[in-house]
C-alpha cells in the first residue's frame, strides 16, 4: 500500500467477490428496477415496523452477496457496516445475526465508501482475506428520524431529496472481475449551509474537495476516467459540485453522474432526486458494477457523500458539516 | 490589530458569502403562482365542505351560534381520516397552506404523530408522541387566547 496526499493505491488491489442490492417498492420502479437482486413489493420488506423492515433488508443483501462470492458467514473476517438510524441499529442487529467480527461505521450517507474504503485496506494490509460491507437506509426510518412523521402533510422544497429505501452488500476479498485500485478519503467541509431540505448544496463542497484532491493525488487526467459517479448529491448539488471543480480547473460535465438522480425517473415525484446510504450503493452495485462487467465501463470513480448532521443539531442552528470519499474501481 | 482567531473567523465568513455566490443562481425557485393557486382552491373548497357541513347541522336543529363546535369535529374526523387512509400528505404536498391553514393542518399533525408512533407503544408512543407536532399549535394558541382574553378584559 502506498499514501500519497489523502489517497491509497493498493498494491494487490482487493476485488469485489460479490455484491448484492436490495431496496423498497419505489426504486423498483426506477430506471434500474431490473438490475436489482431483490425488490420488495412491500416497504416494511413482511416485518412489522419500518426499522425492522431496513433490518431484513440489510440481511437480505449480505446473505445475496454471500451466496455471489461463495462464501459463508464463518469465512468472513470482518463485517463493516453502517447505516442512519440512531446508534446505527440496522447494521448492530444485522451483525448478531451474523457470525462475523463487525465494526459499526457511520458515515451518513457516504457510508458506502467508508466501508470499502476501510474494507480494502483491511484486504490489501492482509489482516483478512475477507470483508463484507453493507449499508442502507430506508425512506420512512429516515423521515421519521430526521423530519416529520410518514402521513404529516408538508410542501418539500424543489431541493428536498428522497431518502432511498434498500440496502447493498459487497464482499470483497482476492478474486473477483472488479478491483478498488485506490481510494481518497474525504475532509470534513462546512460552508455554512443550514437547510437539511438542501444536502445537496450543503455536501457539494465536500465532494468538489475529495474529487479534486483524487486527481491530484494520482496525477490523472479527467479523461483517464470513464465516469464520476457522485452518491447523492441530487440535481441542485450536481449542477453545484460541476462549478465548484470548474473553479479549480477540473472539467468533469462530460463524464459524470449522481447516484441521485440516476436512481429514480424524474416522475416519481422525487425533488431534486435520491439520497441516504442506500442511494450510492445500490446504484453501484446495481448499475454501474454491471457496466463495469460487461466492459462498457473501465474505470469509474465512485463518490459518496454524506451529511454529518442531526436534527438536534439543525435545531441548535448549527450547519451542516459534509464528507465525501472516493473510490476507484476498475474493470479487471 | 486582529487575533489570529478574529482573522480565521472572518476568513471562514469570507468563504461562506463566496460559496453563496456560486450555489445561489442553481436553486431551483419554488413555483409561487402554481403553490398559491393550489393552496387557495383546495383551502377554498375545505372551506366550501366545512359550511355546507355546518348549514347541515343548522338543518337538524342546532343553533347558528353553536353549530361551529360539531362542525370543526366533523372537520376534524375528515382530516384524521384522510391521514389514516394515507390521501392527506399528498394532498398537502400540493395544497400546502391550504390543507395546514385550516383545522384539517391540525387534525393531520395529531394523527399522523399517533399512527407513526404507534409501535412504540400505546402509552410511550402514541400517547407521548401525538402532540409532538401540534404541541406547539396548543401552547402558542393558549398563549395568544390568554394575551388576547387579557386585553379585553382590561380595555
Amino acid at each position: 500500500m502506498k499514501k500519497k496526499g489523502q489517497t491509497l493505491f493498493f498494491e494487490t488491489p482487493p476485488r469485489v467477490r460479490g455484491a448484492a442490492a436490495v431496496v423498497g417498492p419505489k426504486e423498483g420502479l426506477g430506471p434500474f428496477g431490473a438490475d436489482f437482486d431483490l425488490v420488495y413489493k412491500d416497504v416494511r420488506a413482511g416485518e412489522n415496523s419500518f426499522e425492522r423492515g431496513e433490518r431484513r433488508m440489510f440481511l437480505e443483501a449480505a446473505k445475496l452477496a454471500m451466496d455471489k462470492a461463495g462464501v459463508s458467514d464463518l469465512k468472513v473476517d470482518f463485517l463493516l457496516a453502517g447505516d442512519l438510524l440512531n446508534q446505527i441499529i440496522s447494521s448492530g442487529f444485522v451483525a448478531r445475526e451474523l457470525n462475523i467480527p463487525y465494526l459499526g461505521l457511520y458515515g451518513a450517507c457516504s457510508t458506502f465508501g467508508e466501508a470499502v474504503v476501510l474494507g480494502s485496506v483491511l484486504v490489501d494490509g492482509g489482516f483478512a482475506r475477507t470483508v463484507l460491507g453493507v449499508t442502507g437506509s430506508h425512506n420512512c426510518g429516515a423521515e421519521r428520524q430526521y423530519r416529520y412523521p410518514t402521513e404529516y402533510g408538508v410542501q418539500r422544497p424543489g431541493t428536498a431529496q428522497w431518502t432511498a429505501t434498500g440496502a447493498g452488500a459487497v464482499v470483497l476479498g482476492l478474486e473477483g472481475e472488479i478491483m478498488v485500485r485506490a481510494v481518497t478519503v474525504g475532509k470534513v467541509h462546512d460552508l455554512g449551509v443550514k437547510d437539511p431540505f438542501n444536502m445537496g448544496t450543503a455536501m457539494a463542497p465536500a465532494a468538489a474537495d475529495t474529487i479534486f484532491q483524487h486527481f491530484q493525488d494520482t496525477g490523472r487526467d479527467v479523461s483517464e476516467v470513464d465516469l464520476i459517479a457522485t452518491g447523492d448529491l441530487g440535481m441542485v448539488g450536481k449542477e453545484v459540485n460541476v462549478s465548484l471543480l470548474e473553479r479549480q480547473g477540473l472539467d468533469i460535465a462530460g463524464r459524470y453522474l449522481d447516484c441521485g438522480v440516476m436512481l429514480y425517473y424524474s416522475h416519481q415525484k422525487v425533488d431534486a432526486g435520491g439520497s441516504g446510504c442506500g442511494c450510492a450503493a445500490v446504484v453501484t452495485i446495481a448499475h454501474l458494477f454491471k457496466r463495469l462487467r460487461e466492459g462498457d465501463l473501465r474505470r469509474i470513480l465512485v463518490v459518496p457523500t454524506g451529511a454529518l448532521h442531526s436534527p438536534t443539531s439543525y435545531l441548535q442552528g448549527d450547519s451542516i458539516p459534509c464528507i465525501a470519499h472516493a473510490v476507484l474501481f476498475e474493470a479487471v | 490589530m486582529k487575533s489570529h482567531a478574529e482573522l480565521e473567523k472572518i476568513q471562514a465568513e469570507e468563504k461562506i458569502s463566496e460559496y453563496k455566490g456560486i450555489y445561489g443562481p442553481k436553486q431551483p425557485k419554488p413555483p409561487l403562482a402554481k403553490n398559491v393557486f393550489y393552496a387557495f382552491v383546495i383551502g377554498g373548497l375545505i372551506c366550501v365542505l366545512g359550511q355546507l357541513i355546518k348549514n347541515a347541522f343548522i338543518r337538524f336543529g342546532f343553533e347558528p351560534e353553536q353549530a361551529g363546535n360539531p362542525t370543526v369535529a366533523t372537520i376534524i374526523f375528515l382530516g384524521s381520516l384522510a391521514t389514516g387512509l394515507g390521501v392527506f400528505d399528498n394532498l398537502a404536498r400540493l395544497a400546502g397552506a391550504g390543507t395546514a391553514v385550516p383545522v384539517t393542518g391540525f387534525a393531520n399533525a395529531v394523527t399522523a404523530a399517533a399512527m407513526e408512533f404507534r409501535r412504540e407503544g400505546l402509552v410511550l408512543g402514541v400517547g407521548g408522541k401525538m402532540f409532538s407536532l401540534a404541541g406547539s399549535v396548543i401552547v402558542f394558541g393558549v398563549v395568544t387566547a390568554f394575551v388576547v382574553g387579557l386585553i379585553s378584559a382590561l380595555f
